[in-house]
């Protein structure tokens, strides 16, 4: 019950952060994508913003045997650079740099209900279900 | 290069109640605040814990419609882009962000918090080919 709570708080926070810093309109990433052209650094402050308080939190929290909700930390284990890594962060980033979404903002642009997050969203979904029926 | 519509002060405030999300949701439940990590664990992937991922979604989808209700501004959608596009980039996206292990949000905001060295490799990546792929369509093929 309570790190259901949490996790629906911590969700609320997340979505607050994203559109109060406009990161749910595609044209300011985009914009701030195009440092060749029409640039908007604006994601930088974003991105900046939040890694600062991560930086920090991170460290004090880490220190803890385990979370308050939870008996253990579930945190990713490997630490080497493989071609997966890249070669999906290298799809994610074209499928970014197309429509300026990444998938936050993405999801939480659900609630302007226009159109054009929704596809997104199915397009997202569908992306995911694929990567699963590959085999390993 | 011209800068437009640059906005520091609501990126600031955005960025950091996002940082303080994540620090929460690692603080109290131990978890990554990856968001394409949670919705593929919500959704595709099989598993017991899904509760909580659908409850940080409902979540962001509140905190969200709750700022485009406060914030003037907040609920702007500029894009000028065909519809066919954004199901497409959706698609990339989620392939991708599952081949990679991780979006803007799980390899970014979290990866970088900890110092990760495939989070940076990761993020160094998807920036460029994020650049890259505005450039090509602005610039180099002259649609926009």
């Amino acid at each position: 019950m309570k790190k259901h709570l949490a996790a629906l708080i911590a969700g609320l926070l997340f979505g607050l952060g994203l559109a109060i810093s406009q990161m749910t309109n595609p044209a300011k990433v985009l914009n701030f994508l195009d440092i060749a052209g029409t640039w908007d650094p604006t994601l930088a402050f974003v991105m900046g913003g939040a890694v600062l308080v991560t930086l920090i939190s991170f460290r004090f929290i880490l220190k803890q045997d385990r979370p308050l909700f939870e008996g253990r930390f579930h945190l990713p284990t490997r630490s080497d650079i493989d071609a997966r890594l890249i070669a999906g962060a290298v799809l994610f980033g074209i499928g970014w740099g197309l429509a300026g979404y990444c998938p936050g903002p993405g999801v939480a642009a659900l609630a302007m209900g226009l159109w054009e997050p929704a596809l997104f969203v199915v397009g997202l979904l569908v992306g995911m279900w694929a990567f699963r029926r590959l085999p390993a | 290069m011209t800068i437009v519509n640059f906005t520091p002060w609501t990126g600031l405030i955005g960025g950091l109640l996002i940082g303080a999300s994540a620090s929460l949701l690692l603080w109290l439940n131990g978890r990554i605040a990856g968001i394409s990590g949670i919705v593929a664990g919500a959704s595709v992937e099989p598993g017991e814990d899904k509760a909580w991922r659908w409850l940080f979604l409902a979540g962001l989808l509140g905190g969200a419609a709750l700022a485009f209700w406060l914030v003037p501004g907040s609920r702007a959608f500029d894009t000028d882009l065909p519809w066919p596009v954004f199901p497409v980039a959706g698609l990339l996206v989620g392939f991708g962000t599952r081949l990679g292990s991780g979006c803007t949000s799980g390899h970014g905001v979290c990866g970088l918090g900890r110092l990760s060295p495939r989070s940076l490799a990761s993020v160094v990546t998807f920036m460029a080919a994020g650049v890259l792929t505005v450039f090509v369509i602005r610039h180099g093929l002259g649609v926009v």
